[in-house]
């Protein structure tokens, strides 16, 4: 057995056990530096694992040589892939960019346990990726979701402790829907295996508890993917969180949970449960509907560029949840590429956010006044990511929202105002974003003061680089339609 | 039918502490009644002779996290704010979670039911195979440790994560919180004569107990869990009749962290050796040349390092606490 085999184990098995490692340093910089290096061998190993489900597909991996259902298994297809890029990618990221914020933020003597604290949310969040067992998928729920807390509640602001409590227990009431659900299937097809459970699940169907388990999956993933109107803990969260952190957990976090709520609507109960994809469908369309309308509109009305970025998570959450709502192939396909393009955009924008507060020290709106012209590479940079966050053609975003328009064309009946609806909402997003760039480019700094101050060559490099990633995948998408067919595929092999 | 009047006398017992605790404003009898809350749930998991689920239960639901709880109310009010009334919408969320609930336990099979699905599939296999594959008699500690070997290290990380938590935001786990703490100053019930005899001759058998727990789990109930919990319980007793100062002194807190972190590099560690000796992440049997031997061998030394983790994550989570005034 060579190492190319252990793949899917060590996507886990590296950052989780080098995390123990670094709460032992007592250096800050140390720490840094092996959670950056950590994590920047997570994101080489989810390459290779791309290739590998790109080549041949990655053969299942039974851990502790026990085969499924007895024993745990993982599986990476497409889709996870996907998963796992945008996890390590937006982890290494918000390290690599966050040193200088990071550092004012935390004190060195804490410095150990918080950058152990995000080595675990890193394994976590790959854990459920790479998973093929719906317990152990709440294990690692449970395991990211505790560090994501100790991450957020590292922000300086005293509120992030009241916006992470509020977190906490609704993050914990979404996992433990989960958690009733699956022991519900537990109890009627008596395994843990998504694959074992989509085979078994046909003889028990119709069955009180399936129904009912069905229900509570979908609800507590929604809960914890933060789908409108269940994204209240969401805004303040990543408002009050250290700005490298919401770069990180604002990329990829909430999609993990959406993620889970695919593997399990369409490996799971579409093939089993009559009407379900309909059912599914009536749930969820109407609230990604509204999430993406008015978490838009309320975006407008945030005086604090981090909170109005977090509504526009709300409502770019809205757009993958209504695509992947219309249980259609284009659908699918389009909820997978908003993904992968939304964790593009926003990590960009949130990391010219942090830049921003590194040199002004404030996110509200009214103090960055002013900004574009004192930081105009960093500034540039916000534009060009804004723009892929609209769906303008040449970036990425604009391939996903194409592929989105697409499948709700499909729809019989609904096409054009489901299409309408869309385009509402992509200028919505023009008025937000263009109310923060006039006043960066227009407007006056509240002490008069206009003399460039760019922070450090090496983080405006950084995020130059993320800002053409987002130009590139715009031009080049070949990669992530790739890695979204094989998803495609995998999820509906149930439905097939 | 013992059985069964029994388990409906400790389920009513359930709801009314339930709604005890619910009602109490007082914090210091919502914490003690959340004990006796665990204490009842370990009884009931022990009448469905889930005899694992119910020591752990007892050791850290009613042990550890009452005492943590109380080591916790030392910094708030001793009752509950005036003027938050429940919320509606909890209430609503609650009736109708309870609702679906009782709905879906219509359609399920019976308690005990040997057709049941959970007692066709995959439960048969393991009790077939563990005598022939792992060759201890406790099939539980046989799925948690090698069968599911990999869910058991995602809870060490998760124990883990949790002593992070509380030492990165009280400050714990090293520096000058402790520094504070006197040894000599008179504290805890030491001035009590019947507390102070009692634990002494308590403590010795607590913490053996303990390791016999620890070391015998794969014969009977319990395993690194259980006796973290109980090995902590012990030491917990010992610094409220002995005070803070010299319980520190016996364990610092550089070590409990060093306990927390090597217990779960330990796991971990196990399940790497199991891949550069030719094997599956978590496989035990490549570690010896009979693979029953290796798996004897992975399973003492990873509930080694959960017995390792639970107990340095669990004294540092009290210190933390204790330590703030």
């Amino acid at each position: 057995m060579n190492l190319v085999d252990h793949l899917p184990a060590l996507q886990v098995a590296l950052p989780l056990l080098t995390a123990p490692l670094v709460i032992l340093l007592r250096n800050g910089f140390l720490a840094w530096m092996a959670a950056l290096a950590a994590s920047l061998a997570s994101f080489g190993l989810a390459i290779l694992l791309t290739q590998g489900v790109l080549g041949d597909g990655v053969p299942e991996y039974a851990i502790g040589g026990w085969q499924p259902p007895f024993g745990i298994s993982l599986n990476v297809d497409g889709l996870g892939a996907l998963m796992l890029l945008l996890v390590t990618g937006a982890s290494s990221l918000g390290l690599a960019g966050g040193r200088l914020s990071l550092r004012r933020d935390i004190d060195n003597r804490r410095a150990p346990m918080f950058y152990g604290a995000w080595l675990i949310a890193l394994a976590g969040l790959c854990g459920i990726a790479v998973s093929g067992d719906a317990f152990n998928v709440f294990v690692f729920m449970e395991i990211s979701s505790l560090a994501t807390y100790i991450l957020i509640a590292a922000g300086r602001d005293r509120r992030a402790l009241s916006a992470v409590f509020k977190y906490l227990i609704i993050g914990t009431i979404g996992a433990t829907f989960y958690l009733i659900g699956v022991g519900f299937i537990y109890m009627m097809t008596g395994t843990l295996n998504f694959a074992d459970m989509a085979l078994r699940l046909g003889e028990v169907i119709e069955t009180r508890p399936i129904i009912i388990a069905a229900g509570f999956i979908t609800i507590g993933l929604a809960l914890k993917a933060a789908i409108f109107p269940l994204h209240i803990w969401l805004p303040r969260a990543y408002t009050y969180a250290p700005n490298a952190v919401t770069v990180f957990i604002a990329a990829c976090s909430t999609k993990v949970s959406i993620y889970v709520l695919l593997r399990f609507n369409y490996g799971v109960f579409h093939g089993n449960l009559l009407g379900h994809s309909d059912l599914f469908s009536v749930f969820i369309v109407p609230l990604a509907l509204s999430g993406i309308l008015l978490a838009s509109a309320i975006a407008i009305y945030q005086g604090n560029i981090k909170k109005l970025l977090a509504f526009s998570s709300v409502a770019q959450i809205g757009y993958i949840a209504l695509a992947a709502g219309l249980a259609t192939q284009a659908g699918l396909m389009a909820a997978q590429l908003h993904m992968f393009n939304h964790a593009l955009a926003k990590g960009t924008l949130f990391l010219c956010v942090t830049a921003f507060v590194l040199t002004s020290r404030s996110a509200n709106m009214d103090k960055l006044a002013g900004i574009g012209r004192r930081m105009p590479w960093t500034m540039g940079a916000f534009v060009i990511a804004g723009l892929s966050l609209i769906g303008v053609p040449g970036t990425a975003g604009f391939i996903s929202k194409w592929y989105l328009v697409v499948a709700v064309m499909e729809v019989p009946g609904w096409g054009i105002p489901l299409v309408v609806a869309i385009v509402a909402s992509s200028l919505l997003a023009v008025v937000y974003l263009w109310k923060f760039v006039e006043k960066a480019y227009y407007g006056t700094p509240p002490d008069g003061d206009v003399s460039a101050m760019e922070v450090p060559l090496p983080l405006r490099a950084l995020i130059w680089f993320a800002a053409l990633a987002n130009i590139y995948f715009g031009l080049a998408p070949q990669l992530p339609i790739a890695l979204a067919e094989s998803g495609t595929g995998t999820l509906l092999g149930g439905l097939l | 039918m013992t059985t069964l009047l029994i388990g409906i006398f400790l389920l009513s017992l359930l709801v009314i502490t339930a709604i005890a605790i619910v009602r109490s404003e007082d914090l210091f009898s919502a914490v003690m009644l959340s004990g006796i809350f665990s204490l009842l749930m370990a009884l009931n998991f022990f009448l469905l002779d889930a005899a694992d689920v119910a020591l752990t239960e007892a050791a850290v639901g009613a042990g550890v996290a009452t005492v943590l709880l109380l080591a916790g109310l030392k910094l708030t009010p001793p009752t509950e704010a005036k003027g938050r009334s429940v919320g509606k919408l909890s209430v609503v969320v609650i009736a109708a979670t309870t609702l679906l609930m009782i709905y879906a336990s219509f359609g399920q099979p019976t308690l005990g039911d040997p057709m049941a699905p959970t007692q066709q599939h995959v439960a048969p296999w393991y009790i077939e195979k563990t005598p022939e594959l792992i060759g201890i008699p406790n099939i539980v500690t046989a799925v948690l440790s090698s069968f599911r070997g990999y869910d058991t290290l995602g809870e060490v990380f998760v124990v883990l994560t949790a002593g992070i938590g509380v030492m990165f935001l009280l400050g714990g786990g090293r520096g000058k919180p402790f520094s504070r703490l006197d040894s000599d100053v008179e504290e805890g019930l030491s001035g009590h004569l019947i507390p102070k005899v009692m634990a002494r001759l308590l403590i010795p058998f607590i913490l053996l107990f303990a390791l016999f727990i620890q070391f015998h789990g794969e014969y009977s109930p319990g395993g690194g869990f259980q006796a973290g919990a109980i090995f902590v319980a012990g030491i917990i007793l010992y610094s409220l009749v002995r005070g803070e100062g010299l319980a520190l002194s016996v364990i610092p807190p550089r070590v409990l962290l060093w306990m927390s972190a090597g217990g779960a590099l330990l796991f971990g560690s196990v399940g790497v050796i199991g891949m550069l000796m030719g094997g599956q992440f978590l496989e035990y049997s490549v570690l010896a040349d009979n693979p029953v031997t290796g798996q004897h061998i992975g399973i003492i030394v990873i509930e080694l390092g959960v017995g390792l983790t639970v107990t340095g994550v669990l004294l540092s989570i009290f210190h933390a606490f204790a330590a703030r005034d």
